[in-house]
């Protein structure tokens, strides 16, 4: 499974081209404003863009966008929810049984979570959908050591389970040298592939 | 019972009920005086000069003229229904969306009245047709106001929880159902509760001004419940018809959601 980010521009990003194979991960960083968030935008096709983006040799132009975003996955900064209780924002046959949460998560209220829980459920959410792609917009920005410790087990299982594909936007130098993989700067809408 | 008609005086000891409500706004800084002024004028000016209107097109009826007519009527209501917008569609979507919802809704609920229920020789008899269609236009257009004001408010203030649903990979359609449904509900509330509170809280004006001119009790109220209805019909097909529309557009073919394509108004 390949991933493949082609001639990819919009407004002040790009042209951008990148190919990643399953069970990479890169991380990206690069002063605010310089185009990261754009970049995920447009790679999950939320935001109008030129060039291609291709999964599997599946362009996002080939299927409807909802499917498209299943496969391509973004968690953002900032988790977002609408419905009183935890539960309604999974699936009716959903299991809490991981990352500390248990059967009893189900019946939780939004408005008790910590902002860790929230982002840990906000990415149980997200991986619902088991997505071949993952683009994480700064997940462990505002998460003490604790919960960012969660969070990257979390996504380092998942990738390992599922040989996902995984961009992974931080500022944390630490963090980047514990992650791994391939890394990358974003320099005024530009990509820059460093070695680490 | 003969009509009583009313003197220029009596509209005048009505006219100082507006001047002293004037005055009081402006004594409390309410910044609504002025408005309050020349909208009483507007009525009269608007009234008057309708009066005269409809004198001519009773004594000549036909059907070209009461066409003209309807379209002014509509177009009027279009631009109310842009006016009161606070987050406006940009170019001419702005004004067929709600002006088109209005036509499909009111025109086609007024030909109906006038073709099978009411069945006058010519059907087009402007007593008949210039009231209703005034009054289909001006409820459904309320609705149209309301509903479309909500869905591209809420839209713009919930963008972030709009664009996590489609992250996690929900059509357009379910993104926005939330928002959609209540738009439609806030459209409609309105003239639910007229007809719920109608005879016991209020009795409505159409009825109240038939009774004053004569017509026996029974006949207005009969007369009233249609128009009931048919408002009430006009008004939540035209509801749903301006909040799916705009719903559609506020997201493009790639179901992205374009808040791009609105416009803020300030107040």
């Amino acid at each position: 499974m390949t991933f493949i980010i082609e001639q990819l521009s919009h407004e002040h990003l790009g042209p951008i081209s990148l190919s990643m194979a399953s069970g990479e991960l890169l991380t990206l960083r690069g002063k605010s404003g310089s185009g990261k968030s754009q970049l995920l935008r447009a790679l999950a096709d939320l935001d109008e863009h030129n060039g291609e983006v291709a999964l599997q040799g599946d362009t996002a132009a080939s299927m409807p966008a909802h499917q498209w975003r299943c496969r391509v996955a973004l968690l953002p900064a900032e988790s977002q929810w609408w419905h009183d209780d935890v539960i309604d924002h999974f699936p009716a046959d959903y299991h809490f049984n991981q990352l500390g949460f248990t059967s009893e998560t189900a019946t939780w209220k939004m408005s008790r979570l910590s902002t860790g829980e929230k982002q840990r459920l906000a990415l149980l959410r997200l991986l619902v959908n088991e997505p071949k792609v993952l683009l994480l917009d700064e997940p462990t920005a505002s998460l003490d050591p604790h919960n960012t410790h969660l969070l990257e087990e979390l996504i380092c299982n998942y990738q390992s389970e599922h040989q996902a594909i995984v961009i992974w936007v931080s500022h944390d130098l630490e963090q980047i040298a514990r992650l791994g993989g391939r890394q990358a700067m974003m320099l005024d809408g530009q990509l820059q592939e460093v070695t680490p | 019972m003969n009509l009583i008609s009313l003197t220029p005086i009596d509209l005048a000891l009505a006219a100082l009920l507006i001047v002293l409500l004037a005055i009081t706004s402006w004594m409390l800084h309410l910044g609504i005086a002025k408005q309050l002024l020349i909208a009483a004028v507007r009525t009269v000016i608007q009234l008057l000069l309708i009066g005269l209107v409809l004198k001519l097109v009773f004594e000549q009826v036909s059907l070209l003229i009461m066409s003209a007519i309807a379209l002014v009527m509509l177009l009027a209501a279009g631009r109310e229904v842009v006016a009161r917008q606070t987050h406006r569609f940009t170019g001419p979507w702005g004004f067929f969306m709600g002006t088109g919802a209005m036509f499909l809704s009111s025109f086609v609920v007024t030909l109906f009245a006038l073709l099978v229920v009411i069945g006058n020789d010519p059907w087009y008899l402007p007593q008949y047709a210039i009231p209703l269609l005034g009054m289909m236009l001006g409820n459904t257009m309320n609705g149209v106001t309301l509903g479309l004001a909500a869905l591209t408010r809420t839209a713009w203030q919930q963008r972030a929880i709009i664009e996590t649903r489609l992250m996690l990979g929900q059509t357009w359609q379910q993104a926005i159902t939330d928002i959609r449904r209540d738009s439609i509900r806030i459209g409609m509330i309105p003239i639910i509760n007229a007809m719920a509170a109608a005879g016991i809280v209020s009795l409505p004006g159409m009825m109240t001004g038939q009774i004053l001119a004569g017509t026996p009790p029974v006949e207005a109220v009969k007369y009233q419940i249609l128009i009931m209805f048919l408002v009430t019909a006009g008004t939540g097909f035209g509801t749903v018809i301006v909040v799916n529309t705009a719903a559609r557009r506020l997201f493009d073919q790639r179901q992205r959601l374009r808040l791009d394509r609105l416009s803020r108004v300030k107040e």
